[in-house]
Parts: C-alpha cells; structure tokens; sequence
C-alpha cells in the first residue's frame, strides 16, 4: 500500500501548565483537500505550526513523516523545503512593497548578489495568474482588499512550488464572493495536484470543499470522516467537534413587535477624509425596544462605518443626519459621550481595538465605566471586583481568576469579556460588530443566550454580522447595507439567504 | 526523635520550595530589589563599608534625585508609548529661570517654585500638542523641545555666565535636612525625628500589607504562603529600618529625599489606585481600545506630558538647588539617565507596563553604581561601560523573564 503523502504521527506538545496536543496522529492523502476542524483551543493551530516548523523538532514529540520518509523541522525554511507552506489567518504580506516584492521575499530571485528584477516581475506575473488574481504585479500590497491580499498570499506559496498549502481561517476575513473564489482556487490547485490542508470555522465551506475531514478536540484526534462515503455533514461535525449534541445553534426568543422606537438615525451620511470618499449615503434605520436588528451586507460594505459613525465618531467622518434616542436629539463628538447616552458598540476585532490584553479580566470589564465604582477619581477596589466577579458568572467566562490576563484566555472567553465591559456601562442601544467571529460553537451558543436575555430585558441589539444564518437565527428584523446605502429591510419572516445576497450584491 | 526531625525537615523543606517558587513567580517584580541589594553588598565589600556609610548613602540619594523625579514622569511617558527627549535641557533652562526669579526679579521663594513649575506643564503641554493634535512622532517633537531648550539656557545666562543663588531657603531643598527633635541623653548621636518616620513608614507597611493579603484572601486571590509573606515583610521592614538607621548616622532625611519620597507617593497612588492611572495604563496598553472605551486618549497625552514637564521643572530646580546656583550646562545627557532608569526599572517600550517605584528602583541602582565606582576610584571612561552594560542586561533580563511572568 503507497505511503500517504504526510503522516504525522503520535504528535504531544506541551505548553508550560498545558497540554495543547496529546497523542494526535493525522493524515493527508495526496492530492486531498483536508479539512482541519473544531472549537478554538482544540489544537488545530498548534498542529499546523508543528507541521510548519514554527515549533522545531524537539519541542514536541512524535513523528512527521512525507511520503513515508521522516522529516526533521528545525524552522520553517527546513518545512519550506520540503514543500509545506502555511499561510495565517493573519496575513504577512508588508503593505508598502508592490505584488512582486512581497511573492518573492525573502525568496529573491538573483543574478549573481543582486535582485534580478526583471525575472522577478516576470514571475510574479506568471504565478498571479496562475491564482485567477487581476491585478498589476507593481501594486502596491495594501491597495488591495483583503481578498485579493490572500490570493497574493497563496501565489507566494505557488511560487516556492508547494506541494501542502496550509490555510488557517483563510475566509473568516472575507466576503461570501472571495470565499467562493478561494475555495474554486483551491478545486483547481487540486487538479494540478497541490494538496491543502484547510482550516475553518465555517463548516458549509468545509461540507462544500473538503475531501476528507478531521476533527479535534481538546487536542486530541477524534475522528477523520471521508466526504466521499457521505460521512461529513453538519449536525455529525458539530456534535465531535463539541462532543455533544447541539439541537438548535440559535436558542428561541419570542419575536417582539414593539412600536417603542428607542434608536434612529435619518439621513445619515458620512464623508471619510482619510480615504476622501463617501462612505455612508443616507442610511435610515431604527431599532424598537426589545428587538434585535442584523445588518447584513458584505465585508466592506460599511456597516463598521455606520457603526462607529454613530458611536462617537472616532476616526472622524464628516457626518450629516440625525440621531435619536427615544426621540431626543443627539450629537456625539467621542466614545465617551455616546456610552454615556447609553450606547455601547463591542468592536468586531476584540484583539485590535476591543480588549487590554495585557491587562487583566477585573481591568478590562471596568474600563469603560470605571466612574461608577470610583469616588472622586479613586478606584474602589472592592467594588470593582463585584462588579467583575459579576459579570463572569453571568457571562459564564471560563478564567482561573479575574485577575487573569486576557491574552490568555480563548478567543470566546475574550469576547465574552469584551460583552461584559460593555453590559457594565449598561447600555440601551448595544451595536454588537460580528459578535461570533472566531469562537467555538459552545461559545457561540451562549453568546447568543445571553444576547436572548438582554433584548428580554428591553435593551435593543443592532447586530452586524457577515454569517447569514446567524442574522437569519438571531435577528427579529433585518437591514442588507451594501456600498454605504440601506439596500433593503425586512421582518424575519420574510428574510431568506438568497434575498439578502441578492440585496448585499447589488 | 527521627519522626521530629522529619517532620522539621519537611517544614523547612516546603518554606525554602515556597521561597523559591514565589521568587520563580515574581522574579520580574523582585529582580529590581535583588538587583539594587546585590549591588549595595558588592560595592559595600570592595569599598570596605564606605559606600554603606551613612553619609555615602546621605549624598547617594541626595545625588539621584534629581534623576529619579525626571524618572518618574518619563515612566508615564513611555507607558502610553511616547518619549520625551526635551525634559533635560528643559530642567536645565527652568533652573535657570528659577534662579533668575529669585536673584534679578527678586522674587520670594514661594512664588518661584510654584511659577516654575507652572511653566513646565506649559512646556509640556506644548510637547502634548505638537504629538497629538498634528500627529507628529514623541521622538522627534521632544528632539526639537531639546534643542530649543538648549538655546534658551545659554540665552538666559550669556549675560551673567553662572547664576549664584543666595537664597538660603531654596539652596536647603537641595543641601538641608529635616529638623531634629530634642530627646536629652536618649540616641545623642542619631538624628530621632528620621528614626521615628522610618518607623512609621514600617508600621503602615506592615499594616497595609496585612490588610491587603486579608481581603486578598476574602476574595480568594492568590497571595503570598503565609511564611514567605513573613519573611517578605521582615525584608522589607529590615530595608526600612536600615535605611533609617543609615540616615539618622548622618543628619538625617535630606529634603531631596523628603520631595522624592513625596513624588513617589503622589504618582504611585495616581497610577495605582486612581481611574486617571487606570486611563493612563489603558491608553498605553491599546491606544484603539482606550479611545473606543470612552477615553480621551489626547486628553491623557496632555496630562502626561504636562506631568513630565511639572517634574523636569522640579527636577531643574533640586538640582539648581544643591549647586546653589544656575549652570549653562544644566541638564546635559539627564533625559537619557532618566530614560536609562525606567527601563532598568522594568518599564516596556510596547507600552502600557512599568510602574513609577521601579522606576526610582532603576535609577537608584544607575546611582549606586556611579557612587560606588566613584569610591573604587574607577575612570569615568569605564564607569559608561558599565552603566552601559548594566542597561542592557537589565533590559534582556526583561524580556527574558516576559514570557513567563504571564
């Protein structure tokens, strides 16, 4: 019987205090899209960076072997040799340098000590194309949306002749058209035999690409199911990932019809100096008592705009319209006037500008209300670990301590503290920015009760999500934005997938 | 009797593994203490006990002061992640206008000091104005303060040269020491009212210790084996009364001591146990998040740099102070000294960690060792060297030590 084209056998690694593997074996046939799920933490990352020599030989134990022969890693160059690329959630691409600077660093192409840069453009070239991308190799990186950066990314990886492309999360940044586009790169590579190695969050992306499918858990392999002996469907990859059943992923909320309007923007647009366009066109909409609204729309659409053109204005739009809040007038020139009028916005990007991770839970919670457990400007301690203590029992934040440091904690705890320092300015209006994004399905499920309980409670949510059955699951009315104008509302009942896209694509 | 000594060992087994570990644990924040003690001991053996002489220490902490009140500022400088280059030659140029208030506006004391420092939060806010409203970068807007400042000393003085000061008051900030009291035949040869304040300062320690570890425990944090927690407070209190001790061998506490002791405290509570200091941390920790959270993060840069400004006119006048006199060459190179002590001091130039006591610690280790290379009779050419390398091993100490402290 042939070798599989990678093996990795018996693989533990361990972090001081954790054992972020234990015992995983994986394999990949050649020429297979595989597919790498489960919750955060589960080790997905922690196995692709063995893979990819980011942890060298020696800090793990077990075998990695291609094509039955075992390989050593001591870096990521030894991985690189042997035709194993890796390319993260977060991009690394410098957005100063053009196309082909960045497709061959550190890679340079040479005649004799000096760049040849004539065969170096005349390559880029080449392998742009070969990834469907249309652009002109001397663009400059950060040009270019995030999609194109990622195909940009993958002819990189193309470039040094691969023969496993890892993708971590290459989607969760973009929009359902780039996705789509991804994933028929991906088909194609396959074709011409690269094998891939994908991991995703998403699992209709996963159901509609993968070949085969593996599942971990608390670091260790719980399964690998064949796409082609009709092993891989939804309900079966949720229930290994999180190891129990999960009946229905959005918990059920009677849909309120309250005619009490507590926010409303009329006429809102919104001019960004910065990029001297016209982000927002007159946006109308409002949000009654008890109700969660979903924007839908595309990544980029400006649904953040909207949002933080409400919430303060920080990064300062020129800004026309009108705001109320149970009909009064309102003009917010910071943050800080806005949460003090009540509303509160959890940023979609919890480790950019949502969360302190340096500084711990108790302090993060605080942060944005500290008035209110302080006299005269001094902060009482005893107060504010209350207030803490509070917000991690309701909120259920899994830490050993509230003084733990949120960079430590997984990414649903992290957002579930980003929901917590929010809920303490006790707001009315609460505009949650993708409040799923990158967090496991257990997580998932208790965001979304917890946001249940709130509207229960008469607050109203504006949701900004970019996952259509989250807005189908959640929202009791739904807003599509697409290129800074409302490009549709309707009730739920009315709201189907194909009619936001549709909206969202128009 | 075997049982009895087992169990004994065992005892003193699990203190020296409590040592060890919480030393493990908190070797970032301890390093700085065992740095300063180690280096004391060192220089107190090569110098056969006159760097441990009450009137080297005396001088020491009257010499570093200066430094550690620019220190504690320029801590909260880099902690939202800027610098301040100007804070010197602006030192240097606001001792010499205090000088000059006093000796050709023939002002009183009283109103110079005040006046002076005003006019370093203005310089400050300056600096604050030039970063955050036109988005130019710390480095370069304090570079311009720097050479504006140096300017304007030599302005101030290209008529008289060197101002004398004649004013008694103000030359005892610098050079005076605090009263003593009258006690008889009891301690004849100590200065008691020191005696007294280090006792003081022992006993709130202590208390204050105890009351924290206590609701610490109500709450259940982690805190301190009740043995090391001892054996911490025996420490510090030993440090204390040393000190003390020390000082009384002299003429007692300095009023350069008095004023440093005074900033510390102001500043550590501010940044500790104020929603200032909690803000001020924020914005150093992620400017974004700070601003989205409701803070003015423009607001805190004024305050900060206005701050540091207050201290490099305070700075400017201890020094001026103990020279009894206006140079125009105050303030050469005390940026970089007091840069140089809050890095020792832990502080992290990513923003958003250091704290103002380890920055004093820093720049009483950078003083100790000038000192007591001094006493060894050591060139100044190798005393650089030294300081140079005692930066950076503290600074990789640091970042060594970084990834395990979390």
């Amino acid at each position: 019987m042939a070798n599989p084209l990678l093996e990795m056998r018996n693989i533990t690694k361990t972090f001081p205090g954790v054992k972020a593997l234990s015992d995983v074996s994986f394999e990949v046939g050649e020429g297979e899209i595989h597919c790498l799920v489960g919750e955060n933490g589960a080790g997905k990352s922690t196995l692709m960076k063995v893979l990819s020599g980011v942890y060298p030989h020696g800090e793990y134990t077990g075998e990695i072997l291609i094509n039955g022969m075992e390989q050593i890693f001591r870096n990521i160059r030894d991985s690189e040799k042997a035709g194993i690329a890796i390319i993260y959630q977060e991009l690394a691409l410098v957005p100063e340098m053009t196309v082909y600077e960045n497709i061959f660093l550190a890679n340079e192409i040479r005649k004799g000590p000096l760049v040849d840069w004539n065969e170096t453009v005349k390559r880029a070239g080449e392998v742009v194309k070969r990834v469907g991308l249309d652009v002109n190799p001397a663009a400059k990186i950060k040009t270019l949306g995030v999609g194109k950066q990622q195909l940009v990314e993958i002819a990189k990886a193309l470039s040094k002749d691969v023969k496993i492309l890892i993708l971590d999360e290459p989607t969760s940044a973009l929009n359902e058209g780039d996705s789509e586009n991804l994933l028929n790169l991906l088909r194609d590579l396959k074709s011409h035999g690269v094998t891939s190695i994908l991991i995703s969050h998403k699992l209709k992306e996963v159901i509609a690409i993968a070949d085969k499918v593996t599942v971990l858990r608390d670091g260790q392999t719980i399964c690998t199911l064949d796409a082609h002996k009709g092993e891989v469907n939804e309900p079966v990859l949720i229930k290994h990932m999180v190891g129990r059943e999960i009946n229905n992923i959005y918990p059920k909320r009677e849909h309120v019809r309250s005619d009490e309007v507590l926010f409303e923007v009329k006429n809102w647009s919104a001019y960004n100096p910065a990029l001297g366009r016209t982000i927002l066109k007159d946006v109308n909409f409002h949000v009654c008592k008890g109700e969660i609204v979903g924007l839908a729309g595309l990544m980029g659409s400006g649904r953040t705009e909207l949002a933080l053109s409400i919430f303060g204005n920080p990064d300062k739009y020129r800004i026309e319209g009108e705001l109320t809040i149970r009909g009064e007038k309102k003009r917010f020139n910071h943050p800080s006037q806005a949460i003090r009028a009540g509303v509160a916005y959890v940023t979609e990007d919890r480790k950019g500008d949502g969360l302190i991770l340096i500084q711990d839970v108790k302090q993060n919670i605080t942060i944005a209300n500290l008035r209110e457990i302080s006299n005269r400007g001094v902060i009482d301690s005893n107060a504010e670990i209350q207030v803490a203590d509070h917000y991690t029992k309701s909120l259920n934040i899994k830490t050993p301590s509230i003084e733990q440091i949120v960079q430590n904690l997984s990414g649903g705890n992290q957002q579930k503290v980003s929901l917590g320092k929010w809920l303490f300015v006790k707001p009315d209006v609460l505009i949650l920015d993708e409040p799923t994004r990158g967090i496991d399905v257990g997580a998932k499920f208790e965001i979304y009760t917890i946001m249940n309980r709130l509207v229960e409670q008469g607050m109203c949510i504006i949701m900004i999500s970019s996952e259509l059955p989250e807005v189908l699951g959640m929202s009791d009315r739904v807003y599509v934005v697409s290129s800074g104008i409302i490009a549709g509302e309707m009730p739920i009942e009315e709201a189907t997938q194909e009619k936001i896209m549709n909206l969202a694509t128009n | 009797m075997s049982s009895v000594t087992a169990a004994q060992k065992a005892k003193s087994a699990s203190f020296f593994n409590n040592i060890t570990r919480v030393l493990r644990e908190n070797i970032r924040e301890y390093g700085m203490f065992i740095a300063l003690f180690a280096i004391m001991i060192i220089f107190t053996i090569t110098t056969e006990g006159t760097f441990i002489s009450s009137r080297n220490i005396v001088n020491l902490v009257n010499q570093a002061g200066y430094i550690a009140v620019l220190a504690v500022g320029m801590t909260l400088v880099i902690v939202i992640r800027h610098i301040d280059l100007s804070v010197g030659f602006l030192g240097g140029f606001l001792g010499a206008i205090a000088a000059i208030g006093m000796v050709q506006w023939g002002l009183p004391v009283w109103i110079v000091i005040p006046m002076t420092m005003a006019l370093g939060v203005v310089a400050g806010i300056l600096t604050a104005f030039l970063v955050a409203e036109l988005g130019i970068p710390a480095f370069v807007a304090s570079l311009a303060g720097w050479l504006i400042y140096r300017g304007a000393i030599l302005v101030v003085t290209e008529a008289t040269g060197t101002i004398i000061i004649p004013d008694e008051t103000f030359a005892a900030i610098g050079n005076g020491f605090i009263p003593d009291i009258q006690m008889g035949a009891f301690l004849p040869e100590r200065h008691k009212l020191t005696l007294i304040l280090g006792l003081v300062a022992m006993v709130a320690l202590v208390i204050s210790e105890i009351r924290s570890r206590s609701k610490k425990m109500e709450y259940n944090f982690d805190v301190l084996p009740t043995d090391v927690f001892v054996l911490k407070l025996a420490f510090l209190s030993t440090i204390i009364g040393g000190i003390a001790w020390l000082l009384s061998g002299y003429q007692g506490l300095s009023w350069t001591a008095v004023v440093v002791l005074l900033v510390v405290a102001v500043y550590h509570f501010v940044t500790t146990q104020t929603v200032l200091g909690r803000h001020i941390y924020a914005v150093g920790g992620n400017p974004e998040a700070a601003e989205l959270s409701g803070i003015d993060v423009k607001k805190i840069t004024y305050i900060v740099f206005g701050s540091m400004g207050m201290l490099s006119a305070l700075s400017g006048m201890l020094f001026a102070s103990r020279l009894r006199s206006a140079t125009t060459t105050a303030g050469t190179l005390w940026e970089l000294d007091a840069i140089a002590a809050a890095y020792v001091g832990g502080v992290s130039a990513a923003g958003g960690v250091g704290k103002v006591v380890g920055s004093i610690i820093g720049a009483l280790v950078m003083m100790s060792l000038t000192s007591g290379m001094n006493l060894m009779g050591i060139g100044i050419s190798y005393q650089y060297m030294v300081r140079g390398a005692v930066l950076a091993a503290a600074v990789i100490f640091d970042v060594a030590t970084r990834n395990r402290g979390k």
